[in-house]
């Protein structure tokens, strides 16, 4: 049996595609290493919703964020995934900084956003009045919001699943061959191989591996950890928008931001590493970022730290995107920091490759449409299930918080159980649910949860 | 009016309180407890020793927590379990409360309210342990849950951070549930506790404990927790040690979440709202009491503050205490005193809980008495005592007369005994 398209990566990238690929008339499976979907950069990084405001002009970054950035903004409406409007404020702290502000303008016209407004040292603290001294002056940027951005990569896959696509988790990819008309994929654990016409290899970390088994090269990923910290939901008051800081030729440099979830973050650091499995914080990065916070917004040195984190951004030595087609091969690496924004502008951008290698995108059968799942809405901004009535009153469990620092109750966990994409863990009921993040990290709730999720889920972990 | 008073929390304080608020006659007392349970920590601590000072016997945690719920019921307070407060404002003389549970969303609107949400230990991420994020690594409240409550065995190494008192009762939990110990880490020059409970861990179940030693770096395999880096503070030599589990235990913080969305005063050094000896905080009608304002005393002290809240939440109720706010002043404990509780000392009022103040201090010191100071004057000084982190300090409370709200503020130094 053949597959139509493979795509091999269930990230918020190859997610997108197969959530595209569903509305066609195609067979289509998508392969994961990892037990769940989501698990790699889509996981951590600093969960904001880009305007691609600061991408380099011409690139095909620029020109998918830009695009993505609008198509995630209507999904996340449709599906109910949270949102915050908060809009972004780039600070300069120096005079050098503040001269450079008029260049960042001129590049975010250029890259098509034209709402970047200066703003004067008094405007900057107006907007954020907990902003600790020496800012300068400062460019409002209304569009950079910040987004949930666990719930996005299982609202693609969700939807795939639902629509047809075959998921397939603990998937790693090992070989390739090169057939007649086709591929034949190796997979880890798995004694049949997965033939395909078509394969799309979004494998993030691990891009540059499969492209070789492709029999391509022209890039190697070089990953740059980043650590973040997530301050308790009582600093959220301190301020109201991204602060961003004027950004470097390497990193965009060290933000302080809310999270939907009510959180504020600070991060990321950036350091190239060469292990791609590495996770690890270090002392010298939570310190720098514990100081960076501090200078940022001094009322954080009395405010409680939730969680420590390192995502691992799959830069490469090039500076746009590796998207690419080579025969029946569609190569999306190097999807860098926005590729969560980017997402469903990259899916059709690859849908437009395979089409041009022969892959017929002909539409499902009549009356079909595409029906965006309804996500859990994780958000702060919103309500909550704890918070309505009516709902309680409906379906009692929703009343019953069995996660107290996050007021996550059993109604949620119960439905994360049961849901099209159960989770195979404890952390990825963390990422359905946020179950057991809060500030006491399972003083209170853990016993309790991971009770639940044995008696709810736990069997379907092999 | 009806003399309705709402209680956040069914801990040792919290019971205590309601128990004592009935007996004084307040019509209608509402115990509400977001865990399914009432007991608060006593629940999951299968050790003895509670009860001592406020039941006059000894128990164990889950006898204690059964006694204290019992009397609640005898005594015709309403508990509510699996009931959160999600909300408490307090404007002027108006207190909203909304309460969470299957039953629905439900508004009231309390005369008084007591505060007895207790603490938690500071958890890994909040003590910037850096390195990978495994599973295994737990506090000892979660511990205890999986063990005691959910009957979890822990099979493997396990090494403790900690070495006071609760640390000790996490190697009896660990034993408990099948974990070999391998060591109880602090970075202080010796262990916190007992002799007693020292020489049990290293007789009984042959712990030692390493001092002087900080956990750096976490290292996962697979998911689960694969070895701990443990760097020596004197001589900065770094061991690798290989283990299952990872439990850090101590550190406490007051669960603080409503006092503070509610808006009220924190004391810097306890982090619990800032009370004064009658429990006031600084919103009229809004008391806290037990391991809230002081994290963390034994469970048998927590029972004797809700005590003592009650009477003074009775006194409030009565109209005996002026409702606007008096002239206070703040009580501050100078480095390397840690906090004291309480912290606020007003014109007139009660003396507080067990007629003394409790302090706590971050450095071992030789016995030294504690000096009570107001603008130079010495309006106290304590018995000599040892100082030890995270064990009690305390000063009678027999100056408070003596001291001038209207004046600046009261400090506590370590002075040596001589």
């Amino acid at each position: 049996m053949s597959w139509d398209v493979a795509i091999i990566g269930g990230g918020v990238v190859g997610s997108a595609i197969a959530r595209e690929l569903a509305g066609y008339q195609l067979r289509c499976v998508l392969l994961e290493a990892a037990d769940d979907v989501g698990t790699g950069t889509s996981k951590a990084n600093t969960a904001i919703l880009h305007t691609g405001f600061d991408a380099g002009p011409g690139t095909l970054e620029s020109r998918l964020v830009t695009r993505g950035s609008s198509l995630l903004r209507e999904y996340a409406q449709e599906t109910g995934i949270a949102v915050e409007p908060t809009g972004a404020l780039l600070v300069a702290w120096t005079p050098e900084q503040a001269s450079s502000l008029d260049g960042i303008v001129a590049k975010a016209r250029a890259n098509g956003y034209f709402r970047a407004v200066p703003v004067s040292e008094s405007g900057v603290y107006e907007r954020e009045p907990r902003l600790g001294p020496g800012a300068v002056a400062g460019l409002w940027i209304p569009d950079e919001w910040v987004i949930d951005p666990w719930s996005v990569s299982l609202a693609f896959a969700t939807e795939a699943v639902r629509a047809g696509v075959s998921l397939r988790l603990r998937t790693k990819v090992t070989g390739v061959t090169v057939l007649d008309g086709g591929f034949e994929l190796a997979v880890a654990s798995r004694t049949e191989p997965v033939r395909c016409r078509f394969a799309v290899n979004a494998a993030g970390l691990a891009s540059d591996q499969v492209d070789r088994m492709f029999g391509c090269e022209g890039f190697s990923i070089q990953p740059r950890k980043g650590e973040l910290i997530v301050f308790d939901k009582l600093a959220r008051p301190l301020l109201s928008s991204i602060i961003l800081p004027v950004p470097t030729p390497r990193t965009k440099g060290v933000l302080v931001a809310p999270t939907v979830f009510g959180n504020v973050l600070v991060g990321p650091t950036a350091e190239d590493v060469a292990d791609r499995s590495d996770l690890s914080t270090t002392a010298a990065g939570l310190a720098a970022l514990v100081a960076a916070g501090r200078q940022i917004l001094p009322a954080l040195e009395q405010e409680e730290v939730t969680a420590t984190y390192a995502g691992l951004r799959a830069a490469t030595e090039h500076r746009d995107y590796q998207v690419s087609r080579h025969g029946r091969y569609a190569r999306v690496a190097g999807i860098r920091s926005t590729g969560l924004t980017a997402s469903l502008a990259i899916a059709e951008h690859v849908a437009g490759l395979l089409e041009e290698a022969g892959l017929a995108l002909e539409p499902r059968a009549d009356g079909w449409r595409r029906v965006p799942p309804r996500m859990p809405y994780l958000g702060e901004a919103g309500s909550r299930p704890y918070q309505l009535a009516e709902r309680i009153a409906a379906d009692p469990p929703y009343g019953e918080i069995a996660c107290h620092c996050e007021r996550v109750t059993k109604g949620e966990i119960r439905d994360a159980l049961a849901s099209d994409l159960p989770p195979a863990g404890l952390d990825g009921l963390r990422r359905r649910t946020r179950a057991m993040n809060g500030r006491c990290q399972a003083f209170f709730c853990g016993a309790a949860v991971s009770a639940m999720f044995g008696r709810g889920g736990g069997q379907r972990d092999q | 009016v009806t003399n309705d008073v709402l209680i956040v929390g069914a801990g040792p304080a919290g019971l205590t309180a309601a128990v004592e608020l009935r007996r004084l006659g307040v019509k209608r007392v509402l115990v509400a407890e977001r865990e399914e349970q009432p007991g608060g920590v006593p629940r999951h601590s299968w050790h003895t020793g509670y009860g001592l000072r406020d039941r006059h016997r000894i128990l164990s945690g889950p006898a204690y927590a059964r006694v204290l719920t019992n009397a609640v019921g005898r005594a015709g307070a309403e508990l509510r379990t699996g009931c959160t407060v999600t909300d408490l404002q307090a404007g002027g003389e108006n207190l909203t409360a909304v309460l969470t549970s299957q039953a629905g969303i439900e508004e009231i609107r309390p005369s008084a309210v007591l505060l007895a949400t207790g603490c938690r230990e500071r958890p890994r991420s909040a003590r910037l342990v850096p390195g990978d994020r495994p599973a295994g690594v737990l506090t000892t409240g979660e511990l205890q849950q999986r063990v005691y409550l959910r009957g979890e065995q822990l099979p493997g190494r396990a090494l403790v951070v900690g070495a006071e008192h609760v640390s000790f009762s996490a190697v009896v939990t660990l034993a408990h549930a099948g974990a070999r110990v391998v060591a109880l880490t602090t970075e202080h020059e010796r262990h916190q506790s007992y002799a007693a409970f020292r020489l049990g861990a290293a007789l009984r179940w042959r712990v030692p404990v390493w001092t002087g030693m900080a956990v750096t770096r976490v290292t996962g395999a697979a998911g689960r927790l694969g070895s701990v880096e443990i760097t020596d503070l004197r001589s900065g030599q770094v061991r690798t040690v290989d283990c299952d589990w990872l439990v850090f235990t101590a550190d406490w913080i007051p669960d603080h979440e409503l006092a503070r969305s509610c808006g009220l005063d924190l004391d810097p050094g306890t982090r619990g709202p800032a009370i004064d000896p009658a429990m006031t905080t600084s919103t009229p009608g809004v008391f806290a009491a037990g391991n809230l304002v002081h994290a963390a005393e034994t469970a048998d002290v927590a029972a004797l503050s809700g005590r003592h809240a009650a009477r003074q939440i009775c006194s409030y109720l009565a109209g005996q205490r002026v409702r606007t706010r008096p002239a206070r002043v703040q009580i501050v404990a100078e480095p390397p005193l840690h906090w004291i509780s309480p912290n606020i000392v007003p014109s007139g009022g009660p003396t507080p809980p067990r007629d003394r103040f409790i302090l706590r201090t971050n450095e071992f010191q030789r016995p030294a008495r504690l000096t009570v100071r107001q603008d130079g004057n010495v309006l106290a000084r304590s018995r000599p005592q040892r100082l030890i982190p995270g064990r009690p300090l305390s000063v009678p409370s027999s100056w408070l007369a003596a001291a001038d709200p209207e004046a600046g503020p009261i400090t506590v130094i370590i002075e040596p005994a001589s």
